[in-house]
């Protein structure tokens, strides 16, 4: 069981959260080549070591969160909020 | 090496069990291969023996990082059929049992192919429809033996489901594929490493490849653990790390995550289920069968994050144990004795991959997500023609990694560019 330490809810089980995917894939513009389009959609790194992905913690708060987790020992380095102002906001309160 | 007949069983019976020889070589590796397979799975084995069998070539080595039959091939829950679907996916699992049915006397191995019949139970009106036309569809397109059964069927065939009309999804009849079964996972790749060996295969165990040379678009050589070896052809058969390799090669990225996938084997029981069941409604997905040993051997969904750890989590086993009590609670008071996790290509669309690749002489089999095992002869088949001819026969032309770029998905299952849900 990974334990992932929710920044609005506390440490909680895994089987808490939905796991999304990797964290470090953005979308293009609307009217970027469909190459870029087709990049970001189907193309992953598949990084077997720490990598920045998003969990969402549907039996929670519902908010969508960044993991960085290693993807081999499942240790979890950070958690934030995925919403950048979210996030601003917890670490201007700390 | 000794063949298996009748008379040398016997003969071998009367005389101590002395005279058999070992059933593969363990040889150094030489410096040159005409075809170098990295992955000494079921794939790459069966791969190496079509190779030499039905295309002559004879310079093939297979390197194995670890033992042949100790990654996937020994992990999975040892299911064969071939009810799919898909245009593409139909004809390809369907040569694969094909292939099934003779490989034990094609390689003089017993595998222990036992056609049991597969048994996906359905829960609803709505779903006896689409598994009627879905399977329809297989009928008219070369795999006969598919059948929708009512309730009264199934009920004679597995009288010990549980049928109860308030379970919480109550079973309403059965999608059947009676040519479908089970075989023994290490036999399959214990038979392929000993016929590929007779026929001049080098099989080279503790093997990894470390590094990969390029020059000229090509690969140049591969820097394995057991010293440099250069190659005229090299095949990459790797699934669940198909990206580190692939990224070893300076080849970026591709449409496959790793996940892991976890199974489970019971105490040995005596003879309780002739079927493959497999249940999968509401979120929940079992799939159970009986070895001959006796053990229940089932499994359920994957672990549900991305991971290249080979241990399983334990919600999964909640699940599955849950699972189980809801089919089949007669198994509520069997222990479990092991459980295990295997590292598998989840791919983006839940479909294979054998095709050629940006690199002249390199060639790829990749992506088997859940259904590496029942495709193993068949990816062997055409990977040993895709590298022998350089050229993808019709059979596995749309299984490119380009598909995507196409706008043409191989998606069984409808889930869309989500590696996780292709379960």
């Amino acid at each position: 069981m990974l334990r992932i330490a929710c920044p609005f809810c506390g440490t909680r089980d895994h089987s808490e959260f939905s796991y999304g995917g990797d964290g470090s894939v953005t979308y293009p513009a609307l009217d970027a080549p469909m190459q870029d389009w087709h990049d970001a959609v189907f193309l992953r790194d598949n990084i077997c070591g720490r990598q920045v992905e998003t969990w969402q913690h549907v039996h929670g708060c519902r908010m969508w969160l960044m993991v960085e987790r290693d993807t081999m020992t499942h240790e979890i380095f950070s958690v934030r909020p995925a919403h950048p102002g979210l996030a601003g906001a917890l670490e201007a309160a700390e | 090496m000794t063949r298996f007949t009748a008379w040398n069983v016997f003969w071998q019976g009367m005389t101590g069990q002395k005279g058999w020889s070992r059933q593969w070589r363990d040889p150094e590796p030489k410096a040159h291969y005409d075809v170098v397979i990295v992955g000494g799975g079921l794939h790459g084995l069966a791969t190496a023996y079509y190779l030499a069998k039905a295309h002559g070539l004879r310079n093939i080595a297979v390197l194995e990082k670890g033992w042949i039959g100790g990654g996937n091939a020994g992990r999975n829950t040892t299911i064969v059929r071939s009810n799919y679907a898909q245009p593409g996916n139909r004809e390809f699992y369907e040569h694969s049992l094909q292939l099934w049915e003779n490989l034990s006397h094609e390689l003089n191995y017993n595998v222990m192919f036992s056609q049991r019949s597969h048994i996906a139970l359905l829960h609803s009106p709505g779903a006896i429809d689409a598994a009627a036309r879905n399977y329809n569809t297989m009928r008219l397109t070369g795999t006969p033996d598919t059948e929708i059964w009512d309730l009264s069927k199934l009920k004679r065939a597995v009288p010990h489901l549980n049928y109860a009309p308030d379970a919480r999804f109550p079973i309403m009849g059965a999608a059947v594929q009676k040519r479908a079964g089970t075989a023994r996972h290490d036999a399959v790749a214990w038979g392929y490493a000993r016929a590929a060996d007779a026929l001049g295969v080098d099989i080279i165990q503790n093997c990894k490849v470390d590094g990969i040379a390029r020059g000229g678009g090509r690969i140049t050589a591969l820097e394995t653990s057991r010293g440099r070896i250069t190659a005229g052809k090299v095949a990459f058969a790797v699934a669940g790390s198909t990206s580190l390799l692939w990224q070893m090669a300076g080849l970026g990225r591709l449409p496959i995550e790793s996940h892991k996938l976890q199974a489970f084997v019971s105490e040995p029981l005596k003879p309780l289920l002739d079927q493959v069941v497999v249940f999968g409604m509401g979120g929940a997905h079992f799939y159970i069968s009986q070895s001959d040993k006796g053990g229940m051997v089932f499994g359920g969904d994957l672990d549900w994050y991305k991971s290249y750890a080979q241990r399983g989590n334990l919600p999964i086993v909640q699940d599955v144990a849950e699972a189980a009590m809801s089919v089949l609670p007669c198994l509520g008071r069997v222990k479990l004795l092991r459980h295990w996790s295997g590292v598998v290509d989840m791919s983006m669309d839940g479909s294979h991959f054998i095709c050629k690749t940006p690199l002249d002489n390199l060639y790829l089999n990749a992506g088997w997500n859940y259904g590496g095992f029942k495709a193993s002869p068949a990816s062997g088949w055409w990977f040993a023609d895709l590298i022998a001819n350089d050229r993808p026969a019709p059979m596995i032309a749309p299984f490119d990694l380009k598909r995507f770029e196409r706008g043409v998905q191989i998606d069984e299952r409808g889930a869309g560019p989500d590696c996780k849900l292709h379960g």
